[in-house]
């Protein structure tokens, strides 16, 4: 089964953005004002027809606008669908998919699936998290340049161990090579 | 005969009557199946997993969620099943706070009665401690996360009953935990003080808010004098918690334990019941035959106060704006006691004894402050009161009978129903048949009785039909708020309470399951109306003198509008810098 969708996957050449909440608007350097936001809000909140049961969706959508999901956001779902806040906060609690902290302007996930647990995902992520100063408790760097995350498995097991950067899925990963592929991005970062 | 439907549990042939599952089965048989997620008002979640059964054939599976099905055999005492009961109050109890000791649920506490029930001496898991913090932030209510089993009930009642939905699940696995949105402190969210939640609460996570250390402090202080307010519903409460059966009339054994502890002075919130139909019933005619906002909504009830404040701003015009029996005593106090009593005001203490825990927050509402001093210093619940007493010695079963004070222990039948569904219409209703309609003897509105959610009565008064609903559990009151808003409301007049039943069934008495006691108390109340020698207000003298010595003679003055009424404001649901427009 594992074996199955890795294969798929790699067919898809490993733009990532079906399951995981990477922005758009960030990585194609668009930056949204807080009323472009709203607006946005308003015409995810409208395609799902204002349905409470279609939460999970519109969460997923006002998570791509905002990166996270700021408490305020939530809250203004709420109201327009007219359902408890708390039903909400419940929701965005209960998927690891959410997140309740603003995010760096770089997502690095470093799978710790069996597989590539197995073939040394631990020593990737001690790297990373040494390279950037992040700890188990602290996963978004100070200048908000980077976001850390470990993920369960990216159906790309044939390529263990698997980081993803934004978009880009890394195979065959070492801790070398993580370290590299960051010291690139602070480049073009400074640049 | 043959299209009897039946099934078999532990061999006993059972017919299925409309049963929505096999646990109520089993209960009618006399089977008690221990659970802590099921209530029969409440839907079914199958989240504590004691309610085990085994269906031959199917296996071991939880009653609550079975539909009966006939044919069925079923047993509820095997071997196996007894282990996994004890099995799953094992898990419960390995991750519970070992601390009954100070608990206060202890002895109230399910699942204590439950780990009693089922035999656990030993609980051979390691113990987890759950950290989080008490939130104490809420007049009403004390939420102990560490003592949650998440059996939901809070959830339930909370969203499905009263349409609030100020607690929910959060997180998950080991993580899950019951919260407010976005954890905020429960004074800041879109709580309505009802209670209900900790009344169905097996543990202690949520319990009453307690000031019985600070009401006792007062009390025995000589420089004070105590005045003390009993609600209606209080005295057809309490005696339960002294092993006497729920209905029964103590409200001259509560005069005299309350003597007996040191209040000065022992009133009756009846009266100001009464003193409520007079003004209430003058503004309702007046909005009737003037133009005024119509339908007019009851405002008696302070959690459906919040609720219509938080959810349905619109309809607060369409509430009439008296205020409640125990705002109107508060105010009554501050006349009228320094002459009684010949003390001042600041060393006046008002107490309040109440079924609610919704009156604990009307209390402390802004327009109860009275030159920068709350008018009501301390409000105590059913359970309080019997709590002060038991804490004091007094055991309320063996006390002789006490009257209550005089002026304001004076009162009619029409106050006493207060306490139960319908009862505030149906005191209207006396009040306005002689009032308007001019006709001496309509005292007894049974059409206007009863525990359905939403109940509708028709009454000619004038030649006019009046259409009127009486609603309980505030879901039921968002329905009618929802028929205002959208213009589609056929009523001329609503009475709202909060509680199912009404104030008997109020989050401050002691604990019921299900609607028997809630049942016998009202029976109570109706008897104790019926043994009232006056039983409608306007018969009551006294409430008619405070007019005229401290309101300017009557409803409706000036001093009475500044005194027995109040105005209401619009709330966020949650109050947080939440505004979107920062992010």
């Amino acid at each position: 089964m594992l074996f199955v969708i890795s294969l798929k996957a790699e067919e898809q050449f490993f733009k990532l953005n079906f399951l995981w909440g990477v922005t758009m608007t960030e990585t194609t350097g668009q930056v949204l004002t807080a009323v472009e936001k709203i607006e946005k809000v308003r015409e995810i909140l409208k395609e799902n027809e204002y349905k409470p049961s279609r939460l999970i969706p519109i969460l997923q959508a006002v998570q791509e606008v905002y990166r996270y999901l700021p408490k305020e956001v939530m809250n203004f779902v709420a109201e327009e669908l007219k359902i408890p806040a708390g039903k909400i906060y419940g929701v965005a609690t209960f998927y690891a998919h959410f997140s309740l902290d603003p995010k760096g302007k770089h997502l690095i996930r470093i799978c710790d699936g069996t597989a590539c647990h197995v073939r040394g995902s631990e020593p990737i992520l001690t790297a990373v998290r040494n390279k950037l100063g992040l700890t188990k408790t602290k996963s978004t760097t100070d200048d908000m340049l980077f976001t850390l995350e470990t993920v369960s498995c990216l159906g790309a097991c044939g390529l263990a161990p698997v980081m993803v950067v934004d978009e880009d899925v890394h195979g065959q990963m070492t801790p070398d090579k993580a370290v590299a592929l960051i010291d690139e991005i602070l480049k073009t970062e400074k640049a | 005969m043959s299209d009897k439907k039946t099934l078999f549990i532990d061999g006993i042939e059972v017919e299925i009557e409309g049963e929505r599952n096999l646990l109520e089965l089993c209960r009618k048989i006399g089977v008690d199946i221990p659970t802590f997620c099921y209530h029969p008002e409440l839907s079914i979640f199958g989240a504590c997993r004691l309610c085990l059964v085994e269906i031959e054939g199917r296996g071991i599976q939880s009653s609550c969620s079975v539909p009966p099905e006939a044919g069925l055999k079923i047993h509820t005492n095997t071997d196996q099943i007894r282990k996994l009961r004890r099995n799953t109050m094992e898990l419960l109890l390995a991750s519970h706070p070992q601390d009954c000791l100070k608990c206060p649920q202890s002895t109230k506490c399910k699942l204590q009665e439950i780990a009693r029930k089922v035999g656990v001496t030993d609980i051979r898991y390691k113990l987890l401690t759950k950290k989080a913090e008490k939130d104490t932030s809420s007049y009403s209510i004390v939420r102990d996360p560490a003592k949650c089993i998440l059996c939901g009930d809070c959830v339930r009642v909370c969203s499905e009953i009263q349409g609030v939905g100020a607690l929910n699940f959060a997180k998950r696995g080991s993580n899950s935990t019951v919260i407010t949105a976005f954890n905020i402190d429960m004074n800041k969210s879109e709580c309505v003080n009802c209670g209900q939640c900790a009344a169905h609460c097996p543990t202690g996570a949520l319990t009453i808010h307690s000031e019985v250390d600070e009401t006792v402090k007062d009390i025995n202080n000589p420089e004070k004098v105590t005045v003390v307010q009993m609600a209606p519903a209080v005295r057809v409460a309490i005696a339960e918690e002294f092993g006497m059966p729920a209905g029964v009339d103590s409200t001259k054994k509560i005069v005299t334990a309350l003597k007996k502890l040191g209040v000065d002075y022992v009133y009756d919130t009846n009266f100001t019941a009464d003193m409520t139909i007079v003004e209430e019933s003058t503004e309702f005619v007046d909005r009737l035959t003037n133009g005024g906002v119509m339908p007019m909504f009851t405002s008696c009830c302070p959690a459906w106060i919040k609720y219509a404040e938080t959810f349905h701003p619109q309809v607060l015009k369409n509430i009439s704006s008296c205020r409640s029996p125990q705002g109107m005593f508060g105010a009554i106090v501050r006349k009228a006691m320094p002459e009684i009593c010949g003390k001042d005001n600041k060393d006046i203490v008002s107490i309040s004894i109440m079924p609610c825990t919704a009156k604990k927050f009307e209390a402390r509402r802004d327009q109860f402050l009275k030159d920068g001093k709350y008018e009501i210093d301390h409000v105590l619940t059913t359970q309080e009161l019997a709590q002060m007493l038991k804490s004091s010695g007094i055991n309320l079963a063996e006390l002789p009978d006490t009257e209550l004070d005089a002026p304001l222990g004076a009162y009619t039948g029409a106050g006493v129903i207060f306490g139960v569904t319908g009862g505030v219409m149906e005191a209207v209703l006396r009040y306005a048949a002689e009032k308007v309609g001019g006709i001496k003897d309509a005292i007894e509105f049974k059409q206007v009785r009863g525990f359905e959610g939403i109940r509708e009565a028709e009454v000619e008064l004038n030649g006019k039909k009046l259409k009127l609903a009486i609603v309980h559990g505030l879901a039921n009151a968002g329905k009618i708020c929802e028929q205002v808003e959208a213009g589609t409301c056929k009523y001329d007049f609503i009475e709202v309470m909060a509680c199912p039943g009404g104030c008997i069934g109020g989050a401050g008495q002691p604990i019921s399951e299900g609607f028997c006691k809630k049942q016998q108390r009202a029976e109570g109340l109706y008897k104790a109306d019926e043994k009232c020698a006056l039983r409608k207000s306007q018969e009551n003298k006294a409430v008619y003198d405070i007019y005229n010595k401290y309101l300017d003679g009557g409803p409706a003055t000036h001093a009475a509008h500044e005194n027995l009424h109040t105005s209401y404001e619009k709330r966020a649901k949650i109050s947080a810098d939440l505004d979107i427009n920062k992010v």
